[in-house]
């Protein structure tokens, strides 16, 4: 038996189950880091001292990041977008830039935590380094967890195009949904933690 | 001519993705060139967040298609926003009220 509504919009809500399911996990994905701004906010307005970011982080390489971001942000649009023109070649090659993107951003993430591991800047050495890497950890796992949906899409997921382009094309937008929501975090986290 | 009409829209729908990037970069820029002036706090969290927000408006109504989505979805999100201010709202809320001994 087939899973209903997959692409046919339901009645009573005009959005097939996948788009109303991902808008719905989107929605406790901002409660939970609604919850950790809440906990900066309160730690940073309670502190006597607090350290401008730009004193202790990386400015250039977090921009680098934000860049990388906002351009994988497009080229995932631009995947869902080659799949509404039936041009499959088009969505491969921008599904494939955005996984790209994606390792771009933990590489210079990775060197970023690394100079800060190397210089003794651990969570436990005071407040702002702990939310910073508790912000930008679960952050960056939401990155690899895109990756993973994104590059199963990209691979052995895509055979669903051949039997079902309709039902593919809303995976796609879905799982895109969850990215540009990933950047969609990012574009605070950055001035919060960086520029503040 | 459905299909040609469906190509058309995907096809402006495309210009305005790659307008959004240019918008998205330009923003980027002016909040690092705004970090530098090292404004007084207040006046430096103002205007990051009312950058970051415009750029997070931008991803979230035309990479996101929120600007035509239906009605449902506005109702689950508007209620999200609603909780995100009360927890964001909360700490404000003790800080400014303290208790006096």
């Amino acid at each position: 038996m087939d899973i209903p509504f997959t692409v046919a919009e339901r009645p009573d809500t005009g959005l097939n189950n996948g788009k109303i399911g991902i808008w719905l996990f989107l929605a406790s994905e901002v409660m939970l880091f609604g919850a950790l701004f809440a906990s900066y906010l309160m730690m940073r307005i309670g502190a006597t001292v607090w350290p401008r970011g730009d004193s202790i982080l990386n400015v250039p390489l977090a921009t680098i990041n934000t860049v990388v971001l906002i351009t994988s942000s497009v080229t995932m649009v631009m995947a869902w977008a080659s799949l509404k023109r039936n041009d499959f070649g088009k969505f491969r090659l921008f599904q494939g830039l955005t996984i790209l993107a994606g390792f771009v951003f933990l590489t210079i993430k990775y060197f970023e935590y690394s100079a800060k591991f190397h210089h003794g800047l651990l969570p436990s050495k005071n407040t702002f380094l702990a939310i910073y890497f508790t912000l930008t950890g679960l952050h960056g796992l939401h990155v690899i967890g895109g990756m993973v949906v994104n590059g199963y899409l990209w691979g052995p997921g895509a055979k669903l195009w051949k039997t079902d382009p309709e039902h593919f094309t809303n995976r796609v937008e879905n799982s895109g949904l969850f990215w540009h929501f990933v950047d969609l975090v990012w574009i605070f986290l950055f001035p919060v933690l960086y520029l503040l | 001519m459905g299909d040609h009409n469906d190509h058309a829209d995907i096809d402006r729908q495309v210009r305005t993705y790659i307008l959004v990037f240019v918008t998205l970069m330009a923003l980027t820029i002016i909040t690092v060139t705004i970090s530098r002036f090292h404004l007084p706090v207040p006046a430096a969290v103002t205007v990051a967040l009312i950058v970051a927000s415009i750029k997070g408006g931008l991803v979230a109504s035309y990479f996101m298609h929120l600007i035509s989505e239906r009605k449902l979805i506005y109702w689950v999100l508007g209620f999200t926003i609603t909780c995100f201010f009360a927890v964001l709202l909360l700490p404000l809320w003790t800080h400014f009220d303290p208790i006096h001994n």
